[in-house]
């Protein structure tokens, strides 16, 4: 590929190029699974050919709310990530168990906190929008709980609602800031980096599923994942840190810092996803599928995970490093 | 699109986005057969959350019981309930001349499906009470009427008692396998067994 050419257009050309690359393969991959579900045997309707599927599907949707997000601007992209963090924060607060008087809390989280921190993506407030969460809504939430005058649980009622909020809007809202970040030279091209993102998290996610299942090692904590190693963790980021370093020229950095920056941000997001193992573990689910028969489980969560926990580490480091401010 | 009809969007669409009104289908496919749906009452937003859980086409003929004393008490809450939704206005207070199933009955005699919470008025904690004995004599008149269990999951959780403002939290309506009244069965066993298909289809964490 002559790289350019490829510089020498316009950046909207250049976006428009990006997402045709992206829906050609889609479409495929999907031609390809249509024609493999066509045969009539245990391999192409096995339990794998399914979830095969239904991943697939996920990652077209993903892909087309993308490409929605961005010829909608700053605007529409605050309001679909925000609607995302919504349903995930729905998912989550229906898996734990709140009570009564946690009522005014969730009141406040939903309809306040999610609103006000999208506001302030959308205008680039950065320096407020890092600290708005961890300083203001970390003071505010327990103080509304406490008014409520329910003593009973009081610190775990109040850790999952905190919990929930940093997760679902704290670290999804970085995505949308990732998309508005503006470095010098690179105005416009934030749908690069968001994109940059998703891809390496992607990569590392396979991977490392790939990885654990031909290693077969003994896995790190057998009660929580019995898929996870180190081995495959490893391999995993540094697939993805090789596909960061093969893109670093849709990114601002250099092929270097490209590479150590895809290793980091896989990294934590495929730790992400272990961790939202755990805690499907605790809530006694398996699969946020909607087979699973329990009440709040769509699954949603589960495909946002990664992305929760690798977009912030991912957009504190580059905004540290690269010294951007506002 | 009438105003009705418009509210009667924004009202499903409001229920879906704060509680998901997801319809698991177990026991029967929502088709648009004559039936009568029986379910656990633990808030007012129960008939909302199983009318938002219906098919669009279903939810046309499907209808609400309502106490006629407190639904028609004010012009809004009259419209909403006779355009909106479509309700059958049942007498809280009996009088002796007239059976208070009465429009029920014409209403299914019309063709109409009916959404029916046989406890008769909101449990809040635990296990459905015992079931009223409407739903037996409806069984009795209407044999060609399809009885569907229903199922309300987590719907006391989006808003408790006392509050104004729902909060966003997912709930499922799961719909089971039709009963029938077997040939010479008791009224009590008939309830028990109808209470019981009910609870049955409360999901459990496994």
């Amino acid at each position: 590929m002559n790289l350019g050419r490829l510089r020498a257009l316009g950046v909207d050309q250049q976006v428009a190029l990006l997402f045709l690359i992206l829906f050609g393969l889609l479409v495929f991959v999907s031609v390809a699974a249509l024609l493999h579900a066509l045969r009539d045997d245990a391999a192409a309707n096995g339990e794998a050919a399914r979830r095969f599927r239904r991943d697939l599907r996920a990652v077209w949707v993903g892909s087309l709310l993308f490409w929605a997000a961005w010829i909608s601007g700053p605007v529409g992209a605050t309001l679909f990530f925000g609607l995302f963090s919504f349903l995930a924060l729905r998912e989550f607060i229906t898996l734990q168990h709140t009570r009564r008087s946690d009522h005014r809390s969730l009141i406040l989280a939903f309809f306040f906190v999610l609103p006000i921190q999208y506001v302030i993506v959308a205008n680039r407030h950065f320096d407020l929008f890092t600290v708005f969460i961890p300083v203001y809504v970390f003071f505010a939430i327990p103080v509304v709980s406490a008014m409520a005058g329910d003593p009973h649980r009081f610190l775990e009622r109040n850790a999952k609602i905190q919990w929930g909020i940093v997760v679902c809007v704290y670290g999804l809202s970085h995505a949308p800031a990732l998309l508005l970040l503006e470095f010098k030279g690179y105005e416009g091209r934030g749908a690069f980096l968001l994109f940059f993102l998703v891809v390496v998290a992607a990569v590392a996610q396979v991977v490392q599923e790939l990885a654990s299942r031909w290693l077969r090692r003994r896995p790190v904590a057998r009660q929580i994942s019995r898929s996870f190693s180190w081995r495959s963790w490893l391999m995993g980021a540094l697939a993805a840190g090789a596909v960061g370093l093969l893109l670093y020229w849709i990114t601002p950095f250099k092929a270097g810092q490209a590479g150590v920056i895809a290793v980091v941000a896989a990294g934590c997001g495929t730790l992400g996803e272990f961790v939202m193992k755990a805690l499907k573990r605790d809530a006694g689910v398996h699969h946020w599928g909607n087979r699973s028969g329990v009440t709040g489980a769509v699954g949603l969560l589960d495909r946002v995970a990664p992305l929760c926990f690798a977009a912030p580490v991912f957009f504190h480091s580059v905004r540290w490093y690269f010294k951007l401010t506002p | 699109m009438s105003a009705a009809d418009l509210m009667g969007f924004v009202l499903a669409l409001l229920a879906r986005l704060i509680t998901g009104a997801q319809g698991h289908w177990k026991g029967c496919p929502p088709t648009a057969e004559q039936r009568i749906y029986f379910a656990n009452h633990q808030s007012h937003f129960d008939w909302v959350l199983i009318w938002a859980a219906l098919p669009k086409d279903l939810r046309l003929n499907t209808r609400p019981i309502a106490a006629r004393d407190y639904w028609t008490a004010t012009p809004l809450k009259h419209w909403l309930t006779r355009e909106v939704f479509n309700a059958v206005y049942v007498a809280r207070t009996r009088t002796d001349d007239q059976d208070p199933l009465e429009p029920l009955a014409d209403a299914l005699e019309r063709g109409d499906s009916l959404v029916i919470f046989p406890e008769g008025t909101r449990s809040n904690a635990g296990d459905p009470m015992p079931f009223k004995s409407g739903l037996y004599h409806l069984a009795e008149q209407f044999p060609q009427v399809q009885l569907v269990p229903a199922w309300v999951d987590n719907v006391q959780r989006v808003m408790p008692k006392g509050e104004v403002v729902p909060v966003p939290i997912l709930c499922t309506v799961t719909f089971g396998a039709p009963l029938h009244l077997g040939p010479g069965e008791d009224k009590r066993d008939f309830l028990a067994r109808a209470r019981a298909a009910v609870l049955a289809l409360r999901p459990r964490i496994a």
